[in-house]
């Protein structure tokens, strides 16, 4: 028996998982969203009680409260009871209950069914997984990083930039890496958010195998994501790895004088996103932003909520396939972009291709994109490089 | 009933109102023991013009309205006792002016107490309102519909006290300005010299009408604020003290706890003074008045003060305090309420017996906060017992206890705060007659459907 069924009713409905630290605004996407309490973290913890004591029946519509959770974290960083941590784990647990009885919403069902076939939620052809790659370096035994480029990087054409902006400053260092290319697969740290225990674990020991086999001790990623749950979930399924976000590795290399900044200032004022996948989850604040304060001519600001009051942009836990919390303008992405622009930044800066994504689209239905570029960290940093 | 659900999908767009299952059982409950009662609707209003609509289609229709902001009262006063709509307020959340010479704000109903508190900090840091220890989500109007009390509460009375004008949409539909702003833009008085109306809403949880825009007095925000424990083992001095301290106008909030755990709080009454400046010497000099003020009884060992080390501080000033709601999972269980009467701070003894009395005789976990209002003109006495959610047993030793201690509070000179249902019947059987009179007469002016939240101060 999951945890959650015996401690979940220690919820107190309180409301504090609502707010970011000064209780300015709703911190919470999927309550700032829908507005109604229901679909707030307390909300969902009493549905998810009253489900299990037989009080409310399934529905397409408690499913979709469950799953417009986007794992973000809020919660556990603002609820004041000592279960705070074990919170995000509830709900996940309960999603696994409901994956094991075959009751989620077809987005989500569709979610699973696209990674289970072609190891990507997008439903891509693995053939042309590494398309995008253009000749980058296979990884061979004896690098000293594997590039995880992860679904997005590899499918997605704006997050495909951010790969290749990464690919093109590491190959300018001298680091030995390579990617995997076509072999890749999907990093399951969605699957897992999203309660496929089951798939998850194939993917966990599938990675695992295929990094082991070809000696791969440093890991490199592109997402957050896959940073988080291969840094935090690998390891119970004997995956031990070496994990970097791929923030970590531009800030080492740009203080080891690796990578050498020009002395040419491209005048620009950024913002930049703390995604939840490196902030909230894994306390990696400061890196993104040193790298930005490295760059010559650029003028960092800061947005209201940063750092671990980060607002989410919506796209965690699959979100930024299946989209629980689209069509309005109360949707987290155009929130954060309105919010990011409040700032007066010309650019806003992105670590992670799910933010990259959900951004880039928001800034299109806020009708900015003329006035606020969404750019990764890389991007940034290449450009830059470039302008020497 | 359908016809209902088009009609306020036509009001407020179909994203804001809804019939389904899970937010009828969410809206049906609130965090304490009351029975639940599920609505056929919720709807989330984001305008007074939408208020007005919703109420002439619940006029209409003869549909049961209930106001609700952050749903925190714990006595079961937005669960839509007759069913209906539950009209969740939250999305009206505009601070629409802040009036720094004549010290108020005036916002719309679902502006909450963080909400207001981070925008004064951030835009008016010389200004302040009454922050209530409740979680930061609880809003400003529902606050005042309750008389709820808060951190200035000490010096100022009651936080629906510092009301300064109202809006209202009565149970007719009709929109009514009450004070000051019922003749000017501006909302600095809620009666005077008029007749003061805001009594026709204030205290009867939306059974009137439904409060859309309220002004609330602001005051000084000082640079600095201070904490002080004293301690006393003696249960009958806490008044005395309380008076002593009231009585050199320097305290901006006083509060008494007892709890039996953890083990050194057994027995003790910690009395926590704040202090507040906008220099160390004043702190300085309102630390020694509140030290002269108590020296009799360093003197004859019957208290003192405690030190009042650094990582006690931040959890002393938090505003609100989240040690407040942590109370509800001492337990692990995730629930505590409280009764709260409102009584004579010289009954303070006599009421910690019956709250110790009623843990032991129901085997339940205790605590008291008593906070004092208005000089010690009357103080906030709660009797709070935790419960386990999941022990429903426990949940009714919890209930049982509440009830005795109300009807003990209501037979020693207090009165109830906040009611719920059973209690608004003890109150009202208690009450002078043709006090009961005028209060029926009122509700049945303001809502002569009886729709606005119906269960609640009924006279029979």
């Amino acid at each position: 028996m999951h945890k959650y069924v015996s401690q979940i009713h220690r919820c107190f409905r309180c409301g504090y998982c609502k707010f970011p630290t000064d209780y300015s605004s709703f911190n919470c996407p999927s309550y700032r969203r829908f507005r109604f309490d229901s679909y707030s973290t307390g909300g969902r913890l009493w549905l998810i009680y009253a489900w299990l004591k037989g009080e409310i029946e399934w529905s397409e519509h408690f499913a979709e409260i469950l799953y417009a959770c986007t794992t973000c974290k809020n919660c556990t960083e603002q609820c004041p009871m000592k279960f705070a941590p074990d919170i995000v784990d509830w709900i996940i647990e309960a999603r696994s209950d409901m994956v094991e009885k075959g009751k989620i919403p077809p987005r989500v069902s569709r979610f699973f069914e696209a990674v289970y076939g072609y190891g990507n939620p997008l439903k891509l052809l693995r053939s042309d997984r590494s398309a995008w790659s253009n000749g980058t370096k296979i990884y061979a035994p004896g690098d000293e990083y594997l590039l995880y480029v992860g679904c997005l990087g590899s499918y997605d054409e704006n997050a495909q930039k951010m790969a290749k902006s990464l690919v093109h400053v590491l190959e300018t260092t001298g680091v030995s890496f390579g990617i995997l290319g076509n072999d890749e697969e999907c990093c399951g740290n969605e699957i897992y958010l999203l309660g496929e225990m089951g798939l998850f674990q194939h993917l966990v020991e599938k990675n695992s195998q295929k990094f082991k086999e070809l000696g791969v001790r440093k890991i490199v990623t592109l997402s957050p994501h896959a940073y988080n749950t291969m840094k935090n979930n690998y390891p119970a399924f004997g995956g031990s790895f070496e994990l970097y976000h791929y923030t970590q590795l531009l800030n080492d290399l740009i203080e080891k004088n690796q990578i050498k900044l020009p002395q040419a200032r491209i005048a620009v004022k950024v913002t930049y996103h703390d995604p939840c996948f490196l902030g909230r989850y894994n306390n990696i604040y400061d890196e993104p932003r040193q790298i930005l304060q490295s760059i010559p001519g650029i003028k960092l600001v800061e947005m209201e909520r940063n750092r671990k009051d980060a607002f989410c942009c919506g796209g965690g836990s699959g979100n930024f396939i299946t989209d629980l919390l689209a069509g309005s303008a109360d949707s987290p992405a155009r929130v954060r972009i309105r919010e990011a622009y409040e700032t007066g930044a010309e650019t806003l800066a992105v670590a992670c291709p799910s933010c990259l994504t959900m951004l880039t689209d928001a800034v299109k239905a806020e009708d900015l994109d003329d006035k606020l570029a969404v750019k990764d960290v890389s991007q940034i940093l290449k450009e830059s490089l470039s302008a020497t | 009933m359908s016809d209902v659900y088009n009609a306020l999908q036509k009001i407020v767009g179909k994203d804001y109102v809804s019939n389904q299952a899970e937010e009828r059982y969410f809206y049906g409950r609130d965090p304490g023991l009351m029975p639940p009662h599920e609505p056929d609707y919720v709807v989330m209003p984001k305008t007074t013009e939408e208020v007005q609509e919703i109420i002439k289609l619940a006029n209409r229709e003869k549909v049961p309205i209930t106001p609700k902001g952050g749903g925190l009262a714990l006595t079961g006063l937005v669960i839509p006792l007759k069913g209906g709509i539950v009209m969740d307020l939250k999305r009206m959340d505009s601070i629409l002016e802040v009036n720094e010479k004549a010290g108020y704000a005036v916002i719309e109903a679902g502006v909450t107490q963080g909400a207001l508190k981070s925008y004064l900090q951030k835009h008016h840091p010389r200004l302040r309102h009454s922050m209530p220890d409740s979680p930061p989500i609880a809003t400003i109007v529902a606050n005042a519909v309750i008389h709820g009390q808060g951190r200035l509460s000490q010096q100022r009375g009651f936080n629906s006290d510092m009301v300064s004008g109202l809006e209202v949409v009565l149970g007719t539909g009709e929109i009514c300005r009450i004070g000051s702003c019922a003749l000017s833009s501006r909302w600095f008085s809620k009666g005077p010299p008029l007749p003061d109306l805001s009594g026709l809403f204030l205290g009867w949880f939306g059974g009137t009408g439904v409060i859309t825009k309220l002004g609330m007095k602001l005051y000084p925000c000082k640079k600095i604020r201070d904490a002080m424990l004293f301690l006393t083992d003696k249960a009958d001095l806490v008044p005395e003290v309380i008076r002593k301290l009231a009585y050199t106008e320097m305290i901006e909030d006083i509060v008494v706890t007892a709890q039996p755990l953890p083990p050194r709080f057994k027995g003790n009454f910690y009395i926590l003074l704040y202090i507040t400046g906008d220099s160390e010497e004043e702190i300085e000099f309102k630390k020694k008045m509140a030290w002269e003020a108590l020296r009799v009884y360093f003197e004859s060992k019957d208290g003192g003060f405690v030190s009042v080390t650094p990582d006690m501080k931040p959890s002393f000033l938090a505003m609100p305090s989240k040690d407040t709601t942590r109370f509800a999972d001492v337990s692990k269980g995730g629930g505590f309420e409280y009764s709260g009467p409102i009584a004579p701070i010289d009954k303070y003894q006599l009421y910690l017996e019956k709250l110790e009395e009623l843990a032991s005789k129901y085997k339940l976990f205790y605590s008291s906060a008593a906070r004092v209002i208005d000089g010690g003109h009357s103080m906030m006495f709660s009797f709070s017992y935790t419960f386990n959610r999941a022990n429903p047993d426990e949940m009714k030793r919890a209930k049982t206890a509440l009830d005795e201690a109300a009807k003990f509070a209501l037979k020693e000179d207090g009165v109830i705060w906040k009611p719920n249902i059973d209690e608004q019947r003890m109150v009202m059987e208690k009450m002078n007659p043709t006090t009961l009179k005028v209060m029926g007469s009122i509700k049945q002016l303001l809502d002569p459907n009886g729709i606005m939240n119906p269960g609640n101060w009924e006279v029979k």
